[in-house]
């Protein structure tokens, strides 16, 4: 009986397995951030445990860091004990550490792939659900709380049960202008919040096959809002010719050796999956979120929907409850909905290419009057390189605000937030209420449609331009 | 971590579906080191509404949380169980829990019950006719009951007697250091460190 991708990777991490037990698996990677560590390194102080492996854990400062004048101290003065406290631990624990201003710094799951720390076939886990990012190279990867980041720490493995697998196949190619945001936001909207719960989620088919890297992040990135632990795509040529030359990439012979057992990690043709969800690329189209689940959206080109259509009592009492909140009407075409914040940034859409999808709609565009956009890159690195090709000179033409390397405004930790009652347009990955600041409305979008409604100061997908 | 065994209370009805981690701990309370004290940030955002079920005094001192479907989605913040442990809640009940808020729940002694939509509703509305209610999570019989109500729940065995015992999982696994020393021999030599190759970051762009 053939094997899934998921299994596979499993397998290869069981360090011990017994009857009515977890199995106990081995942890190749661990990635660190200041707000999720600090009480897991203050438990192995107390228990005077050292960190099993810190040559397979690194750190970075990314939730609380300011994105501008980031040479002078942070002003919060309890973000500033957060980052001070990671700093210390990684110092005590020999822990690797990008902090503020370092050129390595930037968003946890930005650093691993572009330090090429992320490789095929690996387990990955962070204290911070996004984890799911590094799916894309196919790693097992996924997000922990703290008690487990304790647990990783000291011992450099975790018990999990093996989770269901869930095969989401998107066949066909994606329509000029449909990004991976969109079929990620689409793909939620068909199974649910609750969709993938239980559930490691395989992309699969044409669509899937022929994003780039980054775009194959962004789809497995939001992955947890689906309620799944993690999603993966099977590593091509795609993932081995991004990965080829990274600083922690393997070279020479080695590199061949982990080239032939990475082709190994398909999944086997007669493999069965637990769940299957066909999905046509063709119908698909730019997708933006209405609501505050991000399983509430619709095409851009639709209308608020109204609670009213729902048979389910439960998502009809969500819906009123989610429009009450954003401030919307039933029936109100989404292309009317006037924003006054733009982010352009976060793990799910703050990588190069992300950014020149952005610039390449604002270039020689002017963001419309009274609209606040703020380009926050995933990484220094990313900001270098935006740099080096101009992009920044496009935003600041353009009337947008360029920034440094953070989490910034995806959940307003730093000073990057939206006041009560502001609406944003976002390329972050969750439109909670309040995320990105109390009383602040977000509506989720891909890099190119928020460039688009920068312009204008309505949702706007680029060809409306 | 503190043992679970069975546990008596009243109840808060919070019928709210796809509640997230944002909203149970908002993400100004995360800057904290400690890891006390996250019980006045619980809801914070709904509690400023006087009309939120928290506030009601008919619930003052309640221990079990029945919530709607889909509860603690969103961000792997365990400040979430934290907050809802300091708050004195000791088991939440609900249809359907997000994988990390579950395990992180179990992990710290917060009893995460699931139990079928019909059966958390029956409760819900039993609570919300009498708000005095006392209901009943009973871990070693693996059941939940109220007055003219049993319903059984699933939880594996190996959670079971970690909550039953007050066992820690780091403890646990540091019983089988050689299991992991064994693993580690076996790791092929290509797979990455994250020990700088040189000085500084170089990077490919
Ligand atoms: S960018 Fe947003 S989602 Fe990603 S790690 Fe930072 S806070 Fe979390």
């Amino acid at each position: 009986m053939g094997r899934t991708l998921a299994r596979k990777v499993w397998d290869a991490h069981v360090v011990r397995r017994a009857d009515n037990e977890p199995d106990l698996l081995y942890i190749d990677l661990h990635l660190v951030h200041e707000v999720t560590s600090p009480q897991a390194f203050e438990a192995l102080r107390l228990a005077g445990r050292p960190v099993r492996r810190p040559d397979l854990t690194i750190a970075t400062e990314d939730h609380n860091v300011p994105t501008v004048d980031t040479l002078l101290p942070i002003a919060d003065p309890v973000s500033a004990a957060q980052v001070e406290a990671l700093r210390k631990n990684c110092a005590d624990f020999g822990v690797r550490l990008h902090p503020m201003n370092d050129p390595g710094q930037g968003i946890v799951h930005v650093v691993g792939p572009q330090l090429g720390l992320t490789q095929p076939g690996m387990t990955i886990v962070c204290g911070d659900s996004h984890t799911s990012t590094h799916g894309a190279f196919g790693a097992l990867a996924f997000g922990i709380g703290t008690s487990q980041v304790e647990h990783v720490l000291a011992t450099q493995t975790l018990p999990q049960r093996p989770p269901r697998t869930m095969a989401v196949t998107v066949e066909g190619a994606l329509p000029a202008g449909v990004t991976a945001k969109d079929l990620i936001l689409a793909i939620i909207a068909r199974i649910g919040t609750g969709g993938g719960q239980g559930y490691v989620i395989e992309y699969r088919g044409e669509a899937v096959r022929s994003l780039s890297m980054e775009g194959r992040m962004t789809v497995c990135n939001m992955s947890i809002e689906a309620g799944a632990r993690a999603g993966m795509i099977a590593p091509d040529e795609v993932t081995f010719a991004h990965l080829r030359g990274r600083p922690h990439a393997p070279a020479g012979a080695a590199w061949d050796e982990a080239v032939a057992y990475w082709r190994t990690l398909a999944t086997d043709d007669d493999a069965t999956f637990d769940r299957e969800v066909v999905i046509d690329a063709a119908e698909l189209s730019p997708f933006v979120t209405w609501g505050t689940n991000p399983g509430q959206g619709a095409p851009l080109a639709a209308r608020v929907p109204d609670p009213a259509g729902y048979a389910d009592p439960a998502l009809r009492a969500s819906a009123e409850r989610a429009l009450a909140y954003m401030a919307l009407t039933p029936g109100t075409p989404l292309r009317d909905i006037a924003v006054d914040t733009v982010f352009i940034g976060s793990c799910t859409n703050g990588r190069i290419e992300d950014l020149r999808a952005a610039a390449e709609v604002l270039r020689g565009r002017r963001v419309a009057d009274g609209v606040r956009v703020l380009v926050v890159p995933g990484s220094m690195v990313v900001k270098a390189d935006a740099e080096a090709e101009g992009l920044d000179e496009v935003f600041r033409a353009a009337g947008a605000q360029w920034r440094s390397a953070g989490c910034s405004m995806c959940l307003g930790m730093n000073p990057d937030t939206l006041r009560p009652g502001e609406r944003s347009a976002s390329t972050s990955n969750r439109n909670f209420e309040g995320r990105q600041g109390p009383g602040g409305r977000t509506h989720l979008v891909s890099p190119a449609v928020a460039a688009a409604t920068a312009v204008t100061g309505r949702l706007t997908t680029p060809a409306d331009l | 971590m503190e043992a679970f065994t069975t546990h008596t209370g009243r109840a808060v009805p919070l019928r709210r579906s796809d509640v997230d981690t944002d909203q149970i701990i908002p993400s100004e309370w995360l800057k904290r080191i400690e890891r006390t004290g996250f019980g006045a940030g619980l809801f914070s955002e709904w509690r400023a509404d006087p009309a939120f079920v928290l506030n009601s005094p008919a619930h003052a001192g309640a221990t079990i949380l029945l919530a709607g479907p889909d509860f603690g989605t969103g961000s792997s913040r365990e400040h979430a169980v934290w907050a809802l442990q300091d708050y004195g809640f000791k088991a939440v009940i609900s249809a359907r829990f997000a994988d990390i808020f579950r395990g992180n729940a179990l992990g710290n002694g917060l009893l995460a019950v699931t139990l079928p939509a019909a059966t958390v509703e029956a409760l819900t509305s039993q609570v919300e006719a009498d708000p005095g209610v006392e209901i009943t999570v009973d871990l070693a019989a693996r059941e939940v009951r109220a007055p003219g109500l049993v319903a059984a729940f699933d939880i594996d065995d190996f959670t079971r007697w970690r909550l039953l015992e007050g066992l820690d999982d780091v403890g646990l696994t540091l019983r089988h250091q050689d299991a992991v020393a064994a693993f580690e021999a076996t790791r092929p030599g290509w797979l990455p460190t994250t020990v700088p190759a040189t000085a500084g970051v170089s990077e490919k762009h």
